[in-house]
């Protein structure tokens, strides 16, 4: 008995070993850890069960048959993060380079499988080459089963893709599926089709840094969610990520105990809108001085900053923030941030997180390259993301909230829940100025007619009552106060239920 | 007594007078500028009046607005507080014109000692110490080294013309005045197309030391010891003491005797100071007469127990003070650090803007001594480009100077400012120094030892090891509450492992932890491994909580904690470090991590956003340093401000105001 025993243990050492401790070596020499290591990050120590450990593809042509290795390139299992059950499955760049094999799909669908049956979040660990060319078109098929269960698990399970290697081709598709992408800095990168190819078709030189690093798609394309600076960092924020999120979609959001007061007052609110409207002023501190310690964790933090979103806790429990930043932009509204904003509270609505939207936005971004890239339809997406969730919806305007964007900003009329303004709060169709240059048009050349009629507009509209008189805005509030009528308005949606008419599922304008 | 009186200042020092007034039950009138609207002076007082723009030239310093605000609201008096019209005779003159009594001396004392000559006249009149020397021109060497016989040696020979130290020789004997003499008049011929020298005493080891006074209209004069301010950077007082470690009883009493003898002779009232020069063989030469409420007056009021203000107050209005000479306390002693908005790792450029947070220490009396906080801001306020950055004049009061030298150094600690850039950390690093601990410093005190400014303060072992503790305790608080996150797989809280390894800076420190004793126990990895005695972390912080403050065994600590990625940025001592706690494994991990160069930052500056050129701060050539302004760009009709991310010469401007940029145009380049 004993000598089975100890057969086992020498086969697991085996599979450990992956692609052997040269190639493990090398692994480290890149700045990289391997998969065992980040999963090892991820977990909490010693919850972390392998499943699959032995499996082999069954390729035999171009020699692949003499080399089979254990786990065939990929790792997976369940453990915990924090006590909570998380599927995890990290592409082993030691063995084949990672790549994906039929056996090695399986492995993953397998996974996917189970966390769909049994509801607990799958995180996916990329370092990989891509398709095993050897095998062709069963690689293929193995693709296509993991885009499936990615598409199926949308919306069930939280799904988080972690990019802490190369990402090509077939392997960016299921990543581009799940609800969060995050990269390391300098030894990831993402792409399509890579720069070899790149050059023989367009001719264009690039990097692959260039083409698709951490600096690409945190920044400019939005691919990422957020990047850092080593597999470390990144493992132990992925923790607590996870800490932020239900488990499935018919599951509360996690409660973490807190000790910060619900009554905690915040004095310096009442000064943070300057007195002069063309100021700008850092949305941030009031998300920092409203939700629970100050913790925020900012999805795209790089990306269309004119907009700010996240995730933060009121009274332990998870809300989604989105925010409108007036230091960037003025905090218009524009294809990027649209874009951005509406795919949060998508995610939001999904899993049972309540949404809080503060506003401070001067309108849409006007503008050809607005207009051409499709302003009204990426606009338009937020507009409808806020219509269709059901979640708690909770709206601060702090300061401009204008024109369409007034409307788009989750208000009252696309059933927002419970909205407040801060007594700086305007709300009209646009600033004084401009309506007044189009109401008195006449009037234009005469300077002191006009600054009269533009200090009578902004008399009559940049202030909360007229939209408070409608019952647009259901309470002016003092600005110190914020945190706690955020937190009793959520405490009083808590048991909320919203039916929308029977549908297969909407058309949100893509 | 008044029933209302006006201040006629802003700040701390406003809010400070408010405070005793209200003490004694009379009414307040601020007065503010339209940078001071939501001022907390504005705040404090009764009643406010608007006096003109922000430039302090337009408002505080407009004499007409102030007596045009006493007349609107019946104030029978005005305090003046420091700078702005304090030491202004015209002032006083307007006010006595118009009825209204000036909380201060008479208009002749202000004029007197407000003449650089006139004062040493009366000085010398009055039998005060003067700087030995010969103003007269000088025609040979041997009269030179008459002269300096005279005096005593050493001298200084300073060119009439000069400035700068050119022309300037300091001679310890004959010899070397005969060389010095030609030397300097060469130099200064030179230098200034003009030889002429003068000789003077020269102090060696010089200490700025001042008698503070306190005399009333019926002929009562009292000094109320000295306060030393010898710890300066550039003529500007950064801390005070009361009272001086270097003075003893014997020169305190001549020092006072001079100082009472001086205002004698002016018929001085109200409060004031005379600053004395002092070498270090304790010789002391008068230096000039403030004849105000000085910035460090709450060093006195600590170690004697009087309120100045509430002196000056009655003094105003014709009392006589209460007190005789002997009544006069030495109680005890008192430090007074001046919080600035300026950034010390920055050459001391100063900072404005938002106060995001503003938690100075709580100012209390318990068994270590008393805490007092002077401050003019509150959180949300601004530090605004029109005044002083003064944020704070934090003081301590204790037994003895290392007391409240610990006190100190605790308080500064517990100094939470975010928003803005602050001299806490330069602060703090002169509460260490040892210079400090064993009271040799002089006026040259920073100059010698923060030439250029506080370089990032590497902790001490002992500082490392707090620092390295408390990132313990505070990440033992937040994973055993991570022991209760809801939806956990097993009804049982999972057990974590107890090793810990903390990250900071270059250093690794193993330690395992636990709840034992009433707190976190942490136990450091020794030399050999073995672990050491436990040290144990009593504190009742929470996360969010801006300054852990606890015990390590017994010993009260303040350090300041902001959230970073996976750890904490922590200062204490003027220190600031991150610190990751890891477990043993994600530290064996983390070794493997590579080192990050920080990338090459380019030396340009981009648009960060579309918008359109409104002005340009500087210049091609010109020198700017971190954080200084460069230009605005305005974007949908915001103004946003660009500054200078690091030192450095402008070399190129490519953009003009009115110029429409695209994001990331290349608005200026540097060398």
């Amino acid at each position: 008995m004993k000598a089975i025993l100890d057969k086992l243990e020498a086969k697991r050492a085996e599979a450990r070993l992956g692609g052997g401790q040269g190639r493990i070596d090398a692994q480290h020499g890149r700045g990289k850890l391997t998969a065992r290591e980040r999963i090892e990050l991820l977990m909490d120590e010693n919850s972390f069960e392998e499943f699959d450990m032995f499996v082999e593809h069954r390729c035999t042509d171009f020699g692949m048959g003499e080399t089979r290795i254990p786990g065939d390139g990929i790792v997976t299992g369940w453990g915990t993060v924090n006590g909570r059950t998380v599927y995890v499955f990290a592409k082993d760049f030691t063995v084949f380079g990672g790549s994906l094999s039929e056996t090695h799909a399986r492995k993953i669908t397998k996974i996917q499988d189970m966390a769909i049956q049994n509801r607990a979040p799958v995180i996916g660990l990329f370092d990989a080459g891509g398709a095993r060319i050897q095998e062709g078109v069963a690689a293929l098929g193995g693709y296509g089963e993991v885009f499936l269960r990615n598409v199926l698990a949308s919306g069930v399970i939280p799904q988080i893709s972690v990019i802490m290697g190369p990402c090509a081709g077939g392997d960016v598709y299921s990543p581009a599926m799940t609800d969060f992408i995050f990269m390391v800095r300098d030894t990831s990168y993402m792409f399509v089709t890579g720069p070899d190819v790149v050059k023989t078709v367009t001719n264009e030189t690039v990097t692959a840094e260039e083409l698709g690093g951490a600096s690409v798609h945190a920044v400019k394309s939005s691919v990422a969610d957020g990047a850092y600076d080593n597999d470390v960092e990144a493992l132990l924020q992925m923790r607590r990520l996870v800490d932020f999120l239900p488990s499935c979609n018919t599951d509360p959001v996690p409660v973490l105990p807190s000790r910060d007061s619900i009554d905690r007052m915040e004095p310096s609110l009442d000064t943070l809108v300057p007195d002069n409207p063309n100021l700008p002023y850092d949305m941030k501190e009031l998300i920092h001085k409203v939700v629970d310690e100050g913790d925020f964790f900012e999805i795209q933090p790089s990306f269309a900053k004119n907009i700010v979103t996240g995730l933060a806790r009121m009274e332990g429990k998870t809300v989604g923030i989105v925010a409108n930043q007036p230091m960037v932009l003025a905090g218009v509204l524009d294809s990027d941030a649209s874009r951005k904003a509406a795919r949060f509270v998508r995610f939001c609505d999904c899993f049972n997180i309540p949404l809080l939207t503060f506003v401070d936005v001067p309108g849409f971004l006007p503008g050809t390259a607005q207009e051409y890239g499709g302003l009204i339809k990426h606009g338009a997406k937020l507009l409808f993301a806020y219509a269709e969730a059901t979640v708690p919806k909770i709206t601060v305007i702090t300061r401009k909230a204008y024109g369409g964007a007034y409307d788009v900003m989750s208000s009252k009329h696309i059933r927002a829940d419970v909205n407040y303004a801060w007594p700086t709060a305007e709300i009209a169709v646009m600033g004084a100025k401009g309506a007044v240059e189009i109401i008195y048009r006449s009037e234009l050349g005469d300077s002191a007619k006009i600054s009269k009629r533009v200090a009578d507009y902004e008399e009559r509209f940049a202030n909360p009552f007229v939209a408070a008189e409608r019952g647009y805005i259901d309470e002016v509030i003092l600005p110190h106060g914020t945190r706690r009528r955020l937190c009793r308005a959520l405490d009083m949606l808590r048991r909320k239920k919203q039916e929308r008419p029977w549908k297969k599922h909407d058309n949100i304008p893509l | 007594m008044f029933k209302k009186i006006l201040i006629a200042n802003r700040g701390e020092i406003a809010c400070r007078v408010i405070k005793t007034a209200r003490r004694m039950g009379i009414a307040t009138v601020a007065v503010y500028s339209d940078a001071d609207r939501d001022a907390l002076h504005v705040e404090m007082a009764d009643e406010a009046v608007h006096i003109g723009a922000a430039a302090a030239s337009e408002s505080y310093l407009k004499m007409d607005k102030i007596l045009a605000a006493c007349a609107e609201t019946g104030a029978e008096a005005v305090h003046p507080g420091y700078g702005f019209l304090s030491e202004n005779a015209a002032f006083a003159k307007a006010l006595a014109k118009a009825g209204i009594a000036f909380i201060g001396p008479n208009v002749k004392a202000i004029e007197v000692m407000g003449d650089k000559i006139e004062s040493k006249k009366f000085a010398n009149k009055a039998k005060v110490n003067t700087v030995p020397g010969y103003l007269g021109v000088i025609e040979s060497a041997e009269e030179a080294v008459n002269i300096a016989d005279d005096i005593g040696y050493p001298v200084m020979i300073k060119a009439s013309a000069g400035g700068g130290g050119k022309g300037m020789r300091i001679a310890h004997n004959a010899e070397d005045v005969r060389d010095g003499y030609s030397r300097a008049k060469s130099e200064a011929a030179s230098s200034f197309g003009d030889d002429r020298v003068f000789i003077e005493k020269f102090i060696t080891e010089p200490r700025h030391i001042e008698i503070q006074l306190l005399a009333d209209k019926h002929g009562t004069a009292l000094y109320l010891n000295e306060r030393e301010c010898s710890i300066q950077r550039r003529n500007q007082k950064v801390i005070e003491e009361a009272p001086s470690s270097f003075i003893d009883p014997k020169t305190r009493k001549a020092m006072g005797e001079q100082a009472v003898a001086l205002a004698k002779a002016v018929d001085y009232e109200s409060a004031g100071t005379v600053e004395f020069i002092v070498d270090k063989d304790k010789n002391f030469y008068f230096l000039e007469m403030n004849t105000r409420l000085q910035v460090e007056h709450p060093v006195t009021e600590l170690i004697t127990g009087i309120d100045l203000v509430e002196q000056m107050i009655r003094v105003a209005a014709g009392e006589k003070l209460k007190l005789a000479q002997k009544d006069v306390k030495l109680d005890g002693w008192a430090i007074e650090s001046r919080v600035y908005a300026e950034d010390p790792y920055r050459k001391f450029l100063p900072s404005t803007g938002r106060l995001v947070r503003y938690r100075p220490p709580e100012e209390e009396t318990g068994k270590r001594g008393t805490v007092r906080n002077d401050t003019g801001v509150y959180e949300g306020g601004e530090i605004s480009i029109y005044y002083d950055p003064m944020i704070a004049k934090l003081i301590t009061h204790a037994k003895d100077r290392k007391a409240a030298t610990a006190l100190m150094a605790d308080a500064l600690d517990a100094f939470y400012v975010d928003g803005i850039r602050h001299n806490v950390p330069f602060l703090s690093a002169l509460m260490g120094h040892p210079r400090w601990h064993s009271g040799d410093i002089t006026t040259a005190f920073i100059a010698e030892e923060f030439p250029d400014g506080l370089h990032s303060h590497e902790p001490d072992p002992a500082t490392l090891e707090t620092l390295a503790a408390v990132a313990i305790a505070i990440d033992h608080l937040e994973n055993s509450r991570r022991r209760h996150i809801t939806g956990q797989m097993s009804e049982l809280p999972f057990a974590f492992a107890r090793d810990r390894v903390v990250a900071i800076g270059e250093a690794r420190i193993g330690a395992s932890v636990s709840d034992e004793g009433g707190g976190v126990q942490i136990a450091f990895a020794g030399k050999s491994g073995k672990a050491t005695k436990p040290r144990l972390l009593v504190s009742s912080w929470v996360p969010g909580n801006p300054v852990w403050h606890g015990t390590i065994d017994g010993r009260e600590v303040y350090v300041q904690v902001r959230p970073i990625l996976n750890g904490f940025d922590l200062s204490h001592r003027g220190a600031e470090v991150k610190a990751y706690v890891y477990t043993r494994r994600e530290a064996e991990l983390e070794a493997l991590m590579p080192v990050k160069v920080p990338a090459d930052t380019s030396k340009l500056l981009l648009c960060p956003m579309p918008g359109l050129v409104a002005s340009i701060a500087v210049e091609v050539g010109q020198e700017v340093q971190a954080g200084q302004q460069l230009c605005i760009v305005e974007a949908m009709k915001m103004e946003n401000v660009l500054r200078a991310e690091r030192d450095g010469t402008v070399a190129k401007i490519n953009a003009a105001p009115g110029d429409s940029l695209a994001v990331d145009a290349v608005i200026m380049e540097f060398e």
